[in-house]
């Protein structure tokens, strides 16, 4: 089984706070794995660790195999990243945007443009594809963020809270993308996420931090039956998480 | 390689298309040419009747036209094509969040503010030498007169120290781009710092050097204590690379001139020896006696950069 994603140990430190605390979990290739936790618990943090945009303070990752703070631009080659709030230049159109991240990942303009639109037409922008990006909506640009983390025919994909601000047809069909990902294309997704039964939806295992800390990390079958009893049938991964969250980070490291 | 050629070509791009940079090329162009016109015709009333002086090609670019001369003209205005060029170039990328964009493509981080800073310097070398050609083509219809290999070498070297000079001031706004976060606050310290360096420093040499150096007053000043003073005051306005740039184009355009000290201090025999032999020197000669002012140009161009490159490659990067 190959990991696509291990830590061990991950501490990030930003003077006498900490915002990553000692965090050791792993993602097999292929998998759906959703990262929760309220607001402020580490979770951009850890994500732009995972990347190589951030130096961690002690602790180690390997992400694909390869190591992001010694090896960043072998880990940017392999895994696309889909931030927050995505920015684009808003003076060029789409189809520009689009070529210029090409470029800057050695793709080679031939070619270049039978590519980009077919990513265009997967997340339904063909038609907008010349307007500028200034123009476009939120729904609009997370699709076309989407786009652009395709590529790079990543192996991985890191996405910063994915459905925020979507309307629910948009919701619904970024849904269904993340989980085409994982399941037809094999490509791993790790998303942060707080809004709890998106996630409970897709995800394949979760993981819950609180201030920092990994307080839990399993299939949401299995975080259930820990803290809801055995015979529990059907529950909601927001119960699971508010028993979490009211009992708070555990004293022991 | 391949991401410094990638962020190089679309900050070039970005460079010829934007409103901005289209808006302040137009300006400099009017001016150029409007001053340009009317040095030609000025020179060629001047000029007219008389047996043409070799090294007339030159003065198109020294003497003074409506308010100044052409080459005081891209001397005011090249900082400030080097300032509009790179005062948002770090901060906008922050602000709009892009930043963090390129920042995760397999790029080495410091191809972004390499790319950037090369841009910049090719814009400035093609726009001075779009102006110099042009105006260059003007005084060939209105003058009649073309130009020698030396003066066409001595043109050459007064474009690469312009290039040098305007770089200075892109590297320093950049620098301003990469420590300030919002645009408008970098813009206007370099502004503040290029008005300090161009009306400010001579008075603050001349304090400085009169400070350290003092001319007695009374009634005996011994000639040493004067050239002392002087000397001062020349080594503390080194550090202006405007005052740096304004001698070295002085002596390079003008081959009658053999100094860089002014006429006041000479006494008469020389200003005498200055008006009797006007035999022009040779560029490698005129070359030489400015050669100091190059480097130093070269040398605080390239600090000012390295300090930018090295605040970057420091500076956090988050998009929320």
């Amino acid at each position: 089984m190959v990991l696509a994603i291990e830590t061990h140990e991950l501490t990030k430190r930003y003077g006498n706070q900490i915002a990553v605390d000692a965090l050791t979990l792993d993602v097999k290739q292929g998998e759906i794995f959703g990262f929760l936790g309220p607001n402020g618990a580490g979770k951009t943090t850890t994500l732009l660790m995972l990347l190589g945009l951030s130096e961690p303070t002690s602790g180690t990752a390997r992400v694909c195999g390869y190591d992001p703070t010694r090896e960043p631009l072998q880990v940017k080659r392999l895994v696309g990243y889909l931030p927050e709030n995505v920015g684009f230049y808003e003076d060029m159109t789409a189809i520009q945007n689009l070529t210029y991240v090409a470029r800057l990942n050695g793709i080679r303009d031939s070619g270049l443009p039978g590519k980009i639109e077919g990513l265009l037409e997967q997340v339904g922008l063909l038609t907008e594809g010349r307007k500028r990006v200034g123009a476009y909506s939120r729904g609009m640009r997370q699709r076309l963020g989407i786009a652009e983390v395709l590529l790079k025919d990543p192996r991985a994909v890191f996405l910063d809270e994915p459905t925020l601000g979507l309307d629910p047809d948009g919701t619904q069909k970024m849904l269904d993308f993340i989980v085409g990902l994982g399941r037809d294309k094999g490509i791993t997704v790790f998303f942060s996420s707080h809004l709890l039964d998106q996630v409970q939806r897709i995800s394949d295992r979760v993981g819950i931090m609180l201030k920092g800390k990994l307080v839990a990390a399993g299939a949401i079958q299995e975080l259930a039956k820990q803290k809801l009893g055995v015979d529990q049938e059907r529950f909601t991964l927001e119960e699971i998480y508010m028993r979490y969250f009211r009992e708070g980070v555990p004293a022991q490291s | 390689m391949r991401g410094l050629w990638a962020v190089y070509r679309k900050e070039l791009e970005d460079h010829f298309s934007s409103t901005r940079s289209i808006l302040l090329l137009t300006v400099i162009l009017m001016v150029g040419l409007v001053t340009a016109y009317t040095v030609g015709s000025g020179l060629r009333n001047v000029l007219e009747g008389m047996a043409k002086p070799s090294l007339v090609f030159l003065l198109l670019f020294t003497s003074t036209g409506a308010v100044f001369s052409l080459a005081q003209f891209i001397a005011f205005f090249g900082p400030l094509i080097g300032m509009v060029l790179g005062f948002d170039a770090i901060n906008r990328e922050r602000s709009a969040r892009t930043l963090s964009k390129l920042l995760s493509q397999p790029i080495y981080r410091d191809a972004v503010i390499n790319g950037k800073f090369l841009a910049g310097l090719t814009t400035i070398a093609i726009m001075l030498l779009a102006i110099v050609v042009l105006i260059s083509g003007i005084g060939l219809l209105v003058l009649g007169v073309v130009p020698g290999w030396e003066e066409i070498g001595r043109m050459f070297v007064y474009l690469v120290v312009s290039v040098i000079y305007i770089g200075f001031w892109l590297a320093l706004s950049i620098l301003c781009s990469v420590l300030f976060r919002g645009m408008a606050t970098s813009a206007l310290a370099t502004i503040a710092l290029w008005i300090f360096f161009a009306f400010f420093m001579a008075l603050v040499a001349k304090q400085a050097a009169d400070v350290i150096a003092p001319i007695p007053s009374g009634a005996s000043v011994s000639p040493e204590a004067v050239l002392k003073n002087d000397q001062v005051r020349s080594i503390i306005s080194t550090v202006s690379p405007v005052i740096l740039y304004s001698e070295a184009t002085g002596i390079v355009l003008d081959p009658l001139r053999k100094t860089t000290r002014s006429l006041v201090l000479m006494g008469p025999m020389e200003q005498l020896s200055i008006s009797r032999f006007q035999s022009p020197l040779p560029l490698i000669q005129s070359a030489l006696i400015v050669a100091p002012h190059l480097v130093s140009l070269l040398a605080i161009t390239v600090v000012c950069f390295g300090i930018s490159y090295a605040c970057f490659m420091r500076q956090e990067v988050r998009s929320t």
